[in-house]
């Protein structure tokens, strides 16, 4: 399908980017492309104007930063799955970014796209919330962070204010005990279901494509807080949540899914 | 002379790298949409949103008003340019029923995509843009979905023809006798099998282009087509233009599978349309659209019912299916089930058969040709019902189809359905592909598993299939009603140069004629495949021809291209004999060159004799300059390939999940002119038939919503889901052509289903009698698995 017609901007600089778009509430920044362009392409997205911040290449990086580990927004989902400090560090988002989409979406996509999307089904954003990740985003009046628990406000919406860029994500380092089950039919393919999961101190326990946002699992979560044997938490994976039903699943198959792959990931984590 | 024209110098067989695979890869290849036309209009359709509708009114006023935008055109607008209604070429029976079906529908809309207006403009944004503004006020109607319910008649979506029946059509040679059969059996397996629809998807997306000349009134179409010849006479016909006038041309064609196979509203559209504006006008697909609106194939009830004796030996085959047209025909949509017709026996000797197939029309994109066309569907249906037998039997899957097999010493076979299938040995080729997996192996792994109680269950799945290609001769076809035959043209022409050109009608589209057709030239005349062209798919060229599907090319095609060689080879020689002073009988030839039997030093290359017969200074009286023929073949008979396909999958008990582990496929289609070819051609069939027992299909809801028109929602399988497949082969040549082959393009799709079903079964066997239809999702067999526990 061919979007509808839009203007055209390019930053070379987040300060740049932020004035370009100003307080045009019908424009939108533009990274990778791979979320954005199928919507336009299908016209669900129909924004009057796109700011290209897609060769800030100062915010693509992976970096130690004292306890923590700092990714720039801009970064592909390709080089975190190749990041030596990832796979040292964090191999959960090395691991998760290496599962999105096929090769050429992980040359395309970015982490900050990809988490400032807020699609319930995108795996970065539940490796974040696992991790307890803390997002910066800058504005016309500087910067601010944003826990990535109180980030996902509804179906395709996130605390970012339009004129609002990601630019950082920061994680904790030396994370031994994770999980990732991502299951889908195809390997180029969205999750069906997935769970990230991460023990570090607290055992936390994200889910994909369980609901109009990434989510926590707070059913299995608070489960093994109380004790719980794994099975018995990982029966509580669906507690409390709206899974969506569709062509690769019914909201009954989905719960279920979650309870086998929670069921999996605690085990993983020992 | 006859042992010249056999002679061969061993370039068929060798694995060749095509040759048009640089240009395709490297970006140089053109396609339709590549075209660069100055000055042409694009056009777009508007398309109904609802699968059975009333066209209340249509408004184009804002569409007209939209910027770039040249004309508007209803149904109405438009009549008087039609001579005819879409070509549907096959009336199966006398009293069959076919609706009106125009480029824009009129009055009503008939599935989702049906086409009810044409915007007319100068880009195709533009164009997009107005086709969202054309108002068109529906009112919508039930949707008439499910074939079953189609057939009560509760809602009739042509009114005109007074039910949603379209036809029937029944084989049954011997009625008394099958009932005898089904009454005296020791054992009776009946079964229920859909084939769900599927959408072709090929890689390059539908596109045309016209260009009318500067003069004289002719018309150039280009299209992505694999009927450039067949869509000539479809569209002077329809759009009432004189055959001679219009010349098409199909540049390189992004694959087809059947879908391409069709006359489609966009050509007859852009024909017109050329022919009213006086200037260019073109139009490519959107996938969405191709979704909906090129057609789909299978979507088929399938009732089978098999009569064996103790031993399991077949008494009996009777099949009875539903058939979904969809809102219409289109050129072959009413046939597509009947290409299956004889072959719900598969490669087993029943003493009786009989067949009967009900066509029904639905609020659904057309279908047609697709992949095997009706092939797949009764290979699916015997092999599937096959794996039942051998259970009520209690015999090994193995075990119950070698019981059956034709014998080899039966062939030339005269089947129960009227056939004769031309050779066969199947035998063996089963007992090569057993070894070669290592059958005994995987049942010891798979009870092993099932010993220490694993949750990933191992399971084996077994296809033999046999099928008819070679599409066709004349005299069948004409048996069965349909209006063409079934031959193909060749010449071969060799210039002054030396240089051969080899003109087909065969029209590739990701088969590699090109590379084969100058194989086959090139083993007879022992000359480089570098010095030979294949020339095609353009109606000045190769002026007659029968195009390419139903794995027809090589078998009928490649045969024309041989005797065409064998010809010119023979009139070389007459003018060698004359030259070299000798008797044609005494002539040698190797290499390229002619010598005389015990004269090693008079001899002359083809290249000389190709440049006297070009300059006529010195021939035998009476033969006529230059080198060339042409012949056009008509096959005696249809080619009968056949093979041993065998799936391996795990199953996820706990999430439904199938792993394909292992495929192996050891198909027979005779010689192999080129056998790197020929795994090609078996590993996208399998892709594909893979691709229906596991992923694909077209869901439509309760209203007729197409509800995957993406590639998001609709499941191809990539390479990444695809074992590297384990191909072996057996050589049984077919008597009917001279170069004994039998075709391969659809091999892989027919055999495949049933394997990976009758392997999902296999692995669930123990837990209990798995029900499951295509695609096999994680879903279903999860459910699958809960039914039988329950
Ligand atoms: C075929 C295909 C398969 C895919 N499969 C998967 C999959 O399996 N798993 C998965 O998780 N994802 C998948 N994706 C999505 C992919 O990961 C996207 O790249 C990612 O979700 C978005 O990143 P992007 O850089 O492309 O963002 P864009 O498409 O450029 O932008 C997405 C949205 O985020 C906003 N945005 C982008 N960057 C910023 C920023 N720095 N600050 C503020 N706002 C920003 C944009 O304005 C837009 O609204 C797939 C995509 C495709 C096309």
């Amino acid at each position: 399908m061919y979007p509808a017609s839009f203007n055209y901007l390019r930053a070379s600089s987040v300060r740049e980017a932020i004035s370009m778009i100003g307080d045009n509430e019908d424009a939108k920044f533009i990274a990778g492309g791979h979320s954005l362009v199928p919507l336009m392409k299908l016209r669900l997205a129909t924004p009057s104007t796109l700011v290209d911040i897609g060769r800030l290449t100062d915010l693509s990086y992976v970096r130690e930063d004292g306890g923590q580990i700092a990714i720039g927004a801009l970064t592909r989902h390709r080089d975190l799955e190749i990041s030596p400090v990832l796979n040292a560090k964090a191999p959960i988002i090395a691991k998760v970014a290496g599962q999105v989409g096929d090769p050429s979406v992980r040359h395309k996509g970015t982490i900050g796209g990809s988490i400032a999307h807020g699609d319930g089904a995108s795996d970065l954003p539940a490796a974040a919330l696992a991790l307890d990740a803390v997002f910066v985003a800058e504005g016309p009046s500087g910067r601010r962070e944003i826990k990535s628990t109180d980030f996902h406000k509804g179906f395709l919406e996130t605390a970012l204010a339009p004129n609002e860029v990601l630019v950082e994500i920061r994680i904790p380092a030396n994370i031994k005990s994770w999980s990732f089950q991502k299951f889908n039919r195809r390997a180029q393919d969205w999750a069906i279901v997935g769970v990230a999961a991460v023990k570090n101190g607290s055992t936390r326990v994200a889910l994909i494509n369980m609901g109009s946002t990434p989510l926590r699992a707070a059913g299995t979560e608070s489960a093994i807080q109380s004790g719980a044997s794994l099975k018995e938490a990982a029966s509580q994976a669906d507690l409390g949540l709206d899974p969506p039903g569709d062509l690769n699943a019914t909201v009954e198959f989905r719960r279920h899914l979650a309870h086998v792959l929670v069921g999996r990931a605690l085990e993983e984590l020992g | 002379m006859t042992t010249i024209a056999n002679a061969s110098s061993g370039v068929i067989g060798q694995p060749m790298l095509r040759r048009e695979d640089p240009k395709l890869l490297s970006g140089e290849a053109r396609f339709t949409d590549d075209l660069k036309i100055p000055g042409a209009l694009w056009i777009g359709l508007v398309r109904s949103p609802f699968a059975n509708a009333k066209i209340i009114s249509i408004d184009t006023q804002d569409a007209k008003a939209s910027p770039g935008i040249v004309a508007v055109y209803v149904a109405s607008d438009l009549q008087s340019e039609w001579a005819g209604p879409i070509p549907s070429a096959w009336q199966v029976t006398p009293d069959m029923k076919s609706p009106a079906h125009y480029p824009l529908a009129s009055g009503k809309a008939n599935y989702v995509g049906d086409p009810v207006a044409v915007v007319v403009g100068n880009s195709p944004t533009e164009v997009a843009d107005a086709v969202a503004l054309v108002d068109v006020s529906y009112e919508e109607l039930p949707a008439v979905v499910d074939l079953e319910e189609a057939l009560t008649d509760a809602n009739v979506i042509h009114e005109e023809l007074g039910t949603n029946k379209c036809y029937v059509w029944e084989l049954n040679p011997n009625p008394q006798g099958i009932e005898d059969a089904f009454k005296s059996a020791a054992h009776v397996v009946k079964e229920r099998y859909i084939q769900q629809r599927l959408i072709p998807a090929a890689m390059e997306p539908r596109s045309v282009a016209v260009v009318p000349s500067p003069m004289g009134g002719d018309y150039t179409l280009y299209s992505a087509t694999q009927i450039p010849h067949i869509l000539k006479v479809m569209t002077a016909l329809t759009v009432g233009i004189s055959e001679s006038k219009i010349r098409v041309i199909a540049p390189s064609v992004g694959g087809g599978f059947g879908s391409k196979l069709d006359v489609y509203p966009e050509e007859l559209l852009c024909l017109a349309l050329a022919r009213k504006h006086k200037v260019p006008v073109r139009w490519t697909e959107e996938r969405t659209e191709g979704a909906q609106a090129t057609i789909q194939g299978r979507g088929q009830v399938q009732h089978i019912e098999l009569a064996a004796d103790k031993d399991g030996k077949l008494l009996g085959v009777r099949a009875d299916i539903i058939a979904d047209m969809g809102g219409y025909q289109q050129l072959i949509t009413a046939g597509v089930p009947l290409l299956g017709a004889f072959l719900y026996h598969g490669a087993y000797h029943t003493p009786t058969y009989a067949f009967k197939c009900t066509g029904v029309y639905t609020n659904k994109t057309p279908t047609d040709a697709y992949r095997g066309a009706g092939r797949p569907e009764a290979t699916y249906a015997i092999e599937r019902a096959m794996d039942s037998l051998a259970k009520t039997v209690g015999v090994d899957p193995a075990e119950i189809r070698r019981r059956n097999f034709i014998p080899t010493e039966s062939f030339p076979y005269n089947s129960p359905a009227g056939l004769v299938f031309d050779s066969g040995n199947y035998g063996p080729n089963l007992d090569q592909a057993l070894t070669a997996v290592g059958y005994d192996t995987l049942r010891a792994d798979q009870e092993k598993r099932r010993a220490e109680g694993s949750t990933k269950h191992l399971g084996i799945g077994l296809s033999f299939f046999v099928e008819m290609c070679g599409l066709a001769p004349s005299r069948v076809l004409a048996s069965l009603n349909y209006a063409a035959g079934g031959w193909e043209s060749a010449t071969v022409r060799i210039l002054p140069t030396s240089k051969v050109q080899v003109v087909t009608g065969t029209a590739p589209h990701g088969q590699g004629h090109e590379t084969v057709w100058a194989m086959i030239v090139a083993d007879k005349l022992g000359i480089s495949v570098d010095d030979i062209e294949v020339l095609h798919s353009d109606t000045s060229i190769a002026p007659h021809g029968m195009d390419t599907y139903g794995s027809r090319s090589l078998s009928v095609g490649g045969s024309a291209v041989h005797i065409a060689t064998e010809r010119v080879l023979e009139k070389a020689q007459k003018i060698a004999a004359h030259l070299l002073e000798a008797s044609e009988d005494d002539l040698e030839y190797q290499g390229g060159i002619f010598s005389v039997k015990g004269s090693p030093d008079k001899t002359m290359p083809l290249a000389a004799i190709a440049f006297e017969a070009f300059t006529a200074h010195n021939l035998p009286d009476g033969l006529e300059p230059n080198l060339e023929a042409t012949t056009t073949w008509d096959p005696p008979n249809f080619t009968f390939p056949f093979g041993s396909h065998i799936a391996v999958v795990e199953v996820d008990e706990e999430t439904g999940k199938v792993e394909l582990l292992r495929y192996m496929a050891v198909d027979d289609c005779g010689p192999r002119v080129n056998p790197l070819i020929v795994e090609g051609q078996i590993h996208g069939g399998l892709a594909q038939g893979i691709g229906q027992a596991l992923y694909e299909e077209a869901v439509y809801d309760s209203a007729g919503n197409l509800l995957n028109a993406t590639f998001a929602d609709y499941l191809l399988p990539s390479a990444a889901e695809l074992p590297t497949f384990e191909l072996g082969n057996t050589v049984t040549p077919s008597p009917t052509n001279p170069l004994g082959v039998k075709g391969i393009g659809e091999a892989g799709a027919i055999a495949s289903p049933p394997a990976v079903m009758n392997a999902i079964v296999d692995a669930l066997s123990h837990i209990g009698p798995i029900q499951i239809e295509m695609p096999a999702s994680p879903e279903r067999v999860w459910k699958a698995i809960q039914a039988v526990r329950a």
